[in-house]
């Protein structure tokens, strides 16, 4: 069941179209990556999620509605751009943001509490905002995100000026957010963190989307036929007993008697009668199929659809 | 709506929270105080000592013509000119008047030495002095009595006195009114590019910190617009309600514990209005003298305090709103301050044209001019505070605030087409052109 829906949004500026019949998907409680290069028109996109601006045409629908201005208190939105008032002090400006999100002063200031006390920043609550170091100043900035506890977030770059330790901190809460229901739009250029985290994504470029779906589907989808193997005690030489479908694109010994092989088929090949060809003439370590990886399938994306327009 | 409210209230309490503005709430009316209070009591500290001044008068012309006064006490020397130079320095006395002789024409020339300088007071006495006696001694000369010159002076002293519909008479001074005038229409102008510019600030603050996205995630551009401005508004009013307060306060701690000052203050004016009786008719001089300082009371109270106030804060507020909106719309579409520039002088241009004209307007204040001015509302905030203190009709007064409140929904409502785009354009360099594209966006 889906969360949130945009039908066919269709967004013009003056001198270019930035979303040109966009229709995304989210499925509740899942977690959606909106992936595309820079200018794609993601920002657009967001930003006509979180009412900044509005579309020229077609329609967002959100649990079963559609949006209206009163759904922004139901949205968490971090901007890739984002920054917070450099005089203000921290909790202050905490405060101030969650109940310009809808939240009654002692709520917003319980939850605060809580969250400042999770990431142990608590002694920072009376500290001016241009005191903290960048990383600091986004830890703020993701609690004051998800302090309204929204059905739908929506992250921008999330990672961004994190170290590797608090990268994973903002995961592990990230992942925590979905647990405890809410839907999630990431989007970033980060592709390991997409595979990592994305049930669903959508890959838009120069406006238009052009590849949706479940990433493992579109992994599988993409995939280019390759099986990485490493086998011990090879006893006649590969060639002899390789089958004509099966081609040899990578041999190397990476060990006295150990080998790892990479083969590519023409897709008839049935990966179990592989594996038993091998199991004859050695001793299998491991046997796996290579997908591609996301960011081999974005930038495959990309070209071509950037050779499609040329053409 | 209550969105708004927060965001006024941000917006007015970190201003007023400000260092900056607790020093300038306070030194504000202590600046206004002093200027007005520390020249008088300079003077009146440079002029309590007495001071010995020597003549040294070649010509002759001026034995006993120089009388002693309370501050200023003269005695003729007759040494040269080099001993008398010694003589001071030595400390004999305070200054030294050197007349020298002159073999054709009437001594017009004379020398003042002093080690400190000379006060305009005793310059321009011994000055008065000297002009008499020579002007007397040429009258003389050609046959004509003195007398009959000094008795047939005049000084014509007119009072203006209005007449109200009503047929109520009020007692104008032209003076006082056209300072009034001036002072208020000052203030206006200074008023609404203070706060204006503070609008101008706030906006680009918001933008170049990339707040501004997260925070119309949860509000309207509009209500981000019109919060900051009403806020920025509230800190205006506060500011000069709290001079007014200050003012006061200071102003009465002044005639109560400083009257011991302010007397002296008198008989200088008193000992300065002498000087000037040698000079005229002592008589008339006096007369006219006194009925203006009488007058003066009389006009300070006939003018309407209360319509005054109460134009300012409402061209104030008018004003304010009018300009401050397309402040916040040149803020939403530049990066810096620098940038802001080229948009600031041709929109802030009728103000700074209501400033120079006012003088003009001072000067005709019911003309066609001062009232085509104080009607169109670019203007009308500045325009009107001169003209208030002469006296509006009240049409023209109801029609000028009316097309206020027009002009300020309408540059509020472009302004906000304009900040809508403007807020999330970064890195772009904005031409009029582009702006007026914004303008069309829906």
């Amino acid at each position: 069941m889906s969360y949130f829906e945009a039908r066919s949004v269709t967004k013009k500026y003056a001198h270019h179209l930035a979303l040109d019949k966009v229709s995304i998907n989210v499925p509740k409680q899942s977690i959606y990556g909106l992936l595309g290069p820079n200018g794609a028109g993601k920002t657009s996109l967001i930003r006509i999620i979180n009412q900044i601006t509005a579309p020229d045409e077609g329609e967002l629908w959100l649990n079963g509605h559609k949006l209206k201005p009163s759904d922004t208190a139901l949205i968490g939105y971090l901007p890739e751009e984002r920054g917070l008032y450099k005089k203000m002090k921290v909790g202050e400006q905490a405060l101030y943001l969650a109940q310009l999100k809808g939240i009654g002063h002692a709520e917003a200031k319980k939850r605060l509490t809580f969250w400042f006390e999770k990431f142990d920043i608590m002694s920072w609550w009376g500290r001016k905002v241009e005191e903290l170091s960048k990383g600091m100043q986004q830890k703020i900035q993701f609690v004051v995100t998800i302090i309204h506890e929204p059905e739908l977030l929506i992250f921008d770059e999330p990672f961004s000026g994190f170290d590797p330790i608090n990268v994973n901190l903002l995961k592990d809460e990230i992942l925590n957010l979905r647990k405890n229901g809410s839907t999630i739009i990431f989007s970033t250029h980060n592709m390991a963190s997409v595979e990592e985290l994305c049930e669903n994504i959508a890959l838009i470029h120069n406006g238009k989307k052009v590849l949706e779906g479940r990433v493992n589907d579109i992994r599988k989808q993409h995939r280019t036929h390759s099986y990485e193997l490493t086998i011990k005690e090879l006893s006649i030489p590969i060639s002899q007993f390789l089958p004509d479908h099966f081609s040899v694109s990578d041999d190397c010994l990476i060990d006295e008697n150990m080998k790892r092989i990479t083969l590519k088929s023409n897709g008839s090949e049935q990966p179990n009668e592989l594996l038993n060809l091998f199991t004859r003439h050695g001793e299998v370590m491991s046997f796996s199929e290579i997908l591609p990886t996301m960011n081999e399938i974005f930038i495959d994306t990309v070209n071509r659809s950037k050779l499609s327009l040329h053409e | 709506m209550n969105k708004i409210l927060l965001i006024i209230r941000r917006e007015y309490l970190t201003r007023v929270m400000k260092r900056s503005f607790i020093v300038m709430t306070f030194l504000g009316p202590v600046m206004m105080a002093a200027l007005m209070i520390v020249p008088a009591y300079l003077a009146s500290l440079s002029d309590i000592s007495e001071k010995r001044i020597a003549i040294l008068d070649e010509t002759g012309w001026f034995m006993g013509k120089f009388e002693t006064g309370d501050n200023l006490r003269f005695e003729h020397v007759f040494y040269d000119l080099a001993t008398e130079k010694e003589n001071l320095m030595n400390g004999s006395f305070d200054a030294l008047v050197y007349i020298p002789k002159t073999e054709l024409n009437v001594p017009v020339n004379a020398e003042l030495f002093s080690i400190k300088q000379a006060s305009l007071s005793m310059r321009s006495y011994v000055r008065t002095v000297m002009k008499n006696e020579v002007e007397n001694r040429k009258l003389i000369a050609s046959g004509i009595d003195p007398e009959i010159i000094k008795s047939s002076k005049t000084n014509i002293n007119i009072v203006t006195i209005r007449l109200s519909d009503e047929g109520k008479e009020s007692r104008s001074f032209t003076e006082i009114e056209v300072g009034l005038a001036i002072f208020s229409a000052i203030l206006i102008y200074f008023f609404i590019f203070l706060f204006g510019s503070q609008v101008l600030r706030g906006v680009i603050e918001e933008k170049t910190n990339r707040i501004v996205e997260v925070i119309i995630s949860s509000v309207k551009p509009f209500q981000l617009m019109m919060g900051k401005i009403v806020g920025v508004a509230l800190v205006g009013l506060t500011q000069f309600f709290l001079w007014v307060i200050f003012t006061g306060i200071i102003y009465l701690v002044f005639m109560s514990f400083a009257s011991g000052i302010i007397s002296e203050g008198t008989g200088i004016m008193q000992q300065q209005q002498g000087f000037t009786a040698i000079e005229n008719t002592v008589g008339v001089n006096d007369v006219a003298t006194k009925t203006n300082l009488s007058n003066v009371v009389e006009v300070i109270q006939s003018i309407n305090f209360k319509v005054m106030i109460f134009g300012f804060i409402f061209y104030f507020l008018g004003g304010y709103l009018l300009y401050a909106s397309l402040f916040a719309a040149i803020g939403s579409a530049v990066d810096n301050e620098t940038d802001s520039q080229q948009f600031m002088l041709p929109v802030s241009a009728p103000l700074i044209l209501g400033i120079i004209l006012s003088n003009l307007i001072v000067n005709n204040p019911d003309g066609a001019l001062a009232f085509w001015l104080s009607i169109i509302p670019l203007t009308s905030p500045v325009i009107m505070m001169v003209r208030i203190p002469f006296g509006v009709p009240v049409w023209e007064m109801a029609l000028s605030m009316f097309l206020l409140v027009a002009g300020f929904i309408f540059t509020t409502w472009l302004a906000a087409k304009i900040y809508r785009t403007g807020i999330l354009m970064y890195g772009k360099k904005v031409s009029y052109a582009e702006l007026w594209k914004w303008l069309k966006y829906h």
